[in-house]
């Protein structure tokens, strides 16, 4: 079956199992290997994108459910690494393994999207289902609230 | 793993190919570690590192060890800048291939653990790189006709400095490849590192941050088709028959194929390969295994430790003063089975052809993946390539063999490169688990309070009887006593028993290995003692560190930090811990709220200090030992894997879960300045966080917190 959506502003099209989570189809499908897969059943947060906006868990989205809708992933961000998340990811050494740090950018993109300037209430509200075995959350929390004046300084 | 011992080490340049492509730089080091790797596998010739410079100016640099976060593509980049003045924003790395000239100089073979990446590689790097600068200088004073003590070196580039000439590297580079290598080449005085001992951002968050970064599960290959593996849920189990026909009618599915580590699915995406495995019926042989239980193993090992065992450590004759002691205290220690959890699955992607195989896999063992690659095809271990890709967390697992064996099998089996891919239940329930111990332990004190007697009987499995079975002599495993067996408090009589009990559930290394169990058990015993003696667990710990002044450097660094005496607000409690592992030394203060009513528990902040000697990069030093507190924190709150008829009963972070952003504390990392040597950064940073927590429960509560993870009823 044909699923039709807009991948990262482009107009793209898959013929697959119509039931295949939306992450396998990024990952095996396309070949867009930026979404995670941590655990298959939403608990990690690995496979975070957006689907018209809304920060979305991939691994168990069927692909189905995103026709005609707009799906943002970590590659569709920005071109350039240029987005004010990842510059303050990047200002701040956030990563260290760095696996799940694409689901804990869209999560976080998505937070700032909504809150331009997040409390640390809001931070654990949208953050909590983001998984990190490295440890990274204290550097996720400072860098959120840098992104979030780098945005208003833009 | 045990700690290094002492090195020889020579540098000797090998000259690039006959192209001129660049100067390739390396160095020979025999390592000394010869319980850990049989005489027949140390190769001697064994190099440590790579420098290509392009004609260009451009440097690439071969990273011989694997990257998990730990960020030591970054140290080793900064070690080599320093000693050769690279231009850093001309840096490029790649990882090493598998090569004799890679071996890790503390386990005589290619291999990331330990904690022992940059104390190995430091000084041999230093000195390569050292070696390299000298030839790069003779060559451009030799071109100018000037001395080489008249010239300077700064970005990738030679300058005669009285008259501001320059000849970049990448024109130098091959003249100065075929020049004989310095005998004693001179690294820089540290006064003149511009890299080294500075924070410096990580050279790979750019493409980590946009999901650039290759992680082995991201290997893609032509005609690559995708596999998931139905293993016996019972340790040991084997396959006794099974109809893979559902399985084939499952669309994108292409072979059903038995392997040795149970029935296997390959198909053309992940999901098929997922989607046809559960429509594989197996029947099993459980084997005998299906009998054990986390019940049947806890009472295993209660009446295991009611036995003497091997002694690891015997200074003066603890039985007969605890025999006489005018105090005595006893208490037993346990903690579970844990699993690793890297948030990378494990996976391995393997091509195996007629005339040779490549394997891509996120591992931190090379030459044991070349060594499985070619016992499974028959090629010689040259013939066998080993791609290291981006690790998703290692914390040891991602030493072992099992899932390159899987992905190696499949290619042979179906000709085509063959990517396993491990769910998140797989890898919970196909661990090598950090071993479940007990200890039971005695203290005998004199009228006055000072602890005379400490006795220690650890009852556990032995990873090192089935990694490196050769280091384990007369039923000793160090890997099992370290922590307890290395005490250095001034306790004058000190014996540390051990008594080695298998399960059948595998065992392996775990972030701090023996010391992840025996750091809480020995500091949490430390706090009982320390109320038995009607001490400040602080003051008790200062007063019995007479032996080890670093250790006694980084407690008093920890409380200062922490105002340890500063009275704390209604509801607040303080605990801390102090532990020597891997060559260095941590100490965690913990500041925690419980709820008695309610038995929960906050943690609020912890306080770590951390001596780990020379420093190369400050800024993953602080990243690493905040994310080993997270790691131990993890284990201390909620970490528990329990068997039920010989099978795990946990899946996935449902039943397994992970701290969190809502639940992490502040926390605050103090590093000691020091000119000794560098000890290991990886995993000193967890074994403290546990007793820290459980000693800080131990001054609310008055009730010590004997076992793990911290339960309601401690809480109470």
């Amino acid at each position: 079956m044909a699923v039709t959506f807009t991948l990262n502003g482009k107009s793209t099209t898959v013929e697959t199992d119509p039931q295949m989570p939306l992450l396998w189809v990024l990952r095996d499908t396309l070949n867009m290997t930026g979404t995670k897969f941590g655990c298959g059943m939403a608990l990690c947060g690995a496979c975070t994108v957006h689907i018209n906006g809304e920060a979305t868990r991939s691994c168990i989205t069927p692909v189905s459910s995103v026709a005609g809708k707009k799906v943002t992933t970590i590659e569709g961000l920005s071109t350039d690494a240029s987005h004010p998340v990842q510059k303050a990811w990047m200002e701040e050494d956030v990563p260290q393994c760095g696996y799940c740090q694409s689901g804990q950018i869209m999560s976080a993109a998505a937070l700032l999207a909504k809150k331009p300037n997040p409390s640390d209430a809001d931070i654990d509200d949208a953050m909590s289902g983001n998984i990190c075995r490295c440890g990274t959350y204290q550097r996720i929390r400072k860098a959120i609230h840098r992104a979030a004046s780098l945005q208003t300084t833009k | 793993m045990a700690t290094a011992t002492s090195l020889n080490r020579r540098a000797f340049l090998k000259k690039s190919a006959a192209g001129g492509a660049g100067l390739m730089i390396g160095m020979y080091l025999p390592g000394k570690y010869e319980a850990l790797a049989s005489a027949s596998t140390m190769n001697p010739t064994a190099i440590n590192a790579w420098v290509q410079i392009s004609p260009d100016n451009r440097t690439t640099l071969l990273i011989d060890k694997s990257e998990m976060g730990q960020g030591i593509s970054t140290a080793l980049t900064m070690i080599l800048a320093d000693e050769l003045d690279l231009d850093w924003k001309k840096i490029k790395t790649i990882f090493a291939p598998a090569a004799p000239q890679y071996f890790n100089p503390v386990f005589g073979l290619q291999g990331t653990g330990g904690s022992t990446s940059v104390r190995g590689s430091w000084e041999p790097l230093a000195k390569a790189g050292a070696a390299a600068r000298e030839m790069l200088v003779a060559t451009a004073a030799k071109r100018w006709k000037v001395q080489p003590s008249e010239c300077h070196t700064e970005n990738s580039a030679v300058v005669h400095t009285a008259s501001a000439r320059r000849m970049e590297y990448g024109t130098l580079v091959n003249e100065a490849a075929q020049l004989p290598v310095p005998a004693n080449p001179k690294p820089k005085d540290p006064k003149e590192y511009k890299y080294v001992g500075k924070a410096t951002k990580r050279l790979d968050s750019r493409e980590k941050v946009t999901g650039e970064a290759e992680f082995g599960i991201d290997v893609r290959r032509p005609k690559m088709l995708h596999a998931a593996v139905a293993r016996c849920p019972v340790f040991g189990g084997t396959v006794k028959s099974f109809d893979g026909s559902k399985a084939k009618g499952v669309k994108g599915v292409k072979h059903v194929v038995q392997i040795s580590t149970g029935v296997a699915v390959v198909a053309e995406n992940t999901w098929s390969a997922m989607q046809g495995r559960e429509a594989l019926q197996i029947t099993w042989n459980e084997g005998a295994n299906a009998k054990n239980s986390s019940a049947t193993i806890r009472k295993l090992y209660r009446e295991r430790a009611e036995q003497p065992g091997v002694v690891a450590r015997k200074d003066g004759d603890a039985d007969a003063k605890l025999a006489t002691a005018a105090k005595k205290i006893e208490a037993i220690y346990e903690v579970p089975y844990l699993a690793h959890a890297t948030m990378e699955p494990m996976n391995c992607t393997a091509d195996v052809r007629a005339d040779g195989c490549d394997i891509y896999a996120p591992t931190q063992f090379q030459t044991f993946v070349q060594k499985t690659g070619a016992k499974i095809t028959g090629l010689k271990p040259e013939q066998v390539k080993v791609h290291t890709t981006y690790l998703g967390g290692g914390f040891g697992r991602r030493a072992e063999q099992d899932f390159i064996a899987e992905a190696v099998e499949l290619s042979k089996a179906t000709s085509v490169p063959v990517q396993v891919t491990w769910s998140r239940e797989d890898d919970m329930q196909h661990d090598f688990y950090r071993p479940a111990v007990l200890v039971k332990m005695n203290a005998g004190f004199d009228t006055s309070g000072a602890p005379v007697a400490w006795k220690s009987r650890i009852v556990s499995p032995s990873i090192m009887s089935r990694f490196f079975p050769g280091s384990v002599k007369n039923g000793l495993d160090d890997s099992a006593t370290e922590g307890l067996a290395t005490s250095k408090y001034d306790v004058p009589n000190l014996l540390v028993e051990y008594a080695l009990t298998e399960t059948g559930v595998p065992v392996g290394f775990w972030r701090s290995v023996g010391c992840s169990h025996n750091g809480y058990i020995a500091e949490c015993f430390v706090d009982e003692m320390a109320k038995a003696a009607g001490k400040d667990p602080y003051e008790f710990r200062r007063g019995l560190l007479s032996k080890d002044s670093r250790q006694r450097g980084v407690l008093e660094l920890a409380a200062t930090k922490a105002e340890w005496s500063k009275a704390l607000p209604e509801g607040r409690y303080r605990g801390i811990a102090v532990v020597e592992s891997f060559g260095s030394y941590v100490a965690e203060v913990a500041e925690i709220s419980i709820d008695r009513k309610a038995h929960t528990l906050q943690v609020h902040r912890v306080v770590a200090a951390v001596d780990c000697g020379r420093v190369v990069n400050p800024e993953t030093i602080r990243a690493q030992i905040e994310g080993a507190i997270v790691y131990g924190l993890t284990a201390a709150l909620k970490g528990e894997i329990t068997i039920a008829n010989g099978r795990v009963e946990q899946g996935n972070f449902n039943d397994y879960d992970m701290v969190r952003m809502n639940e992490m504390p502040k926390v605050e990392v103090h590093i000691v300045e020091s000119l000794d040597g560098p000890g290991g950064v990886g995993e000193p940073g967890t074994p403290p966080i546990a007793p820290a927590v459980c000693n800080a429960i131990f001054a609310a509560t008055g009730k010590p917190v004997r076992s793990l993870p911290i339960k309601p009823e401690d809480l109470a």
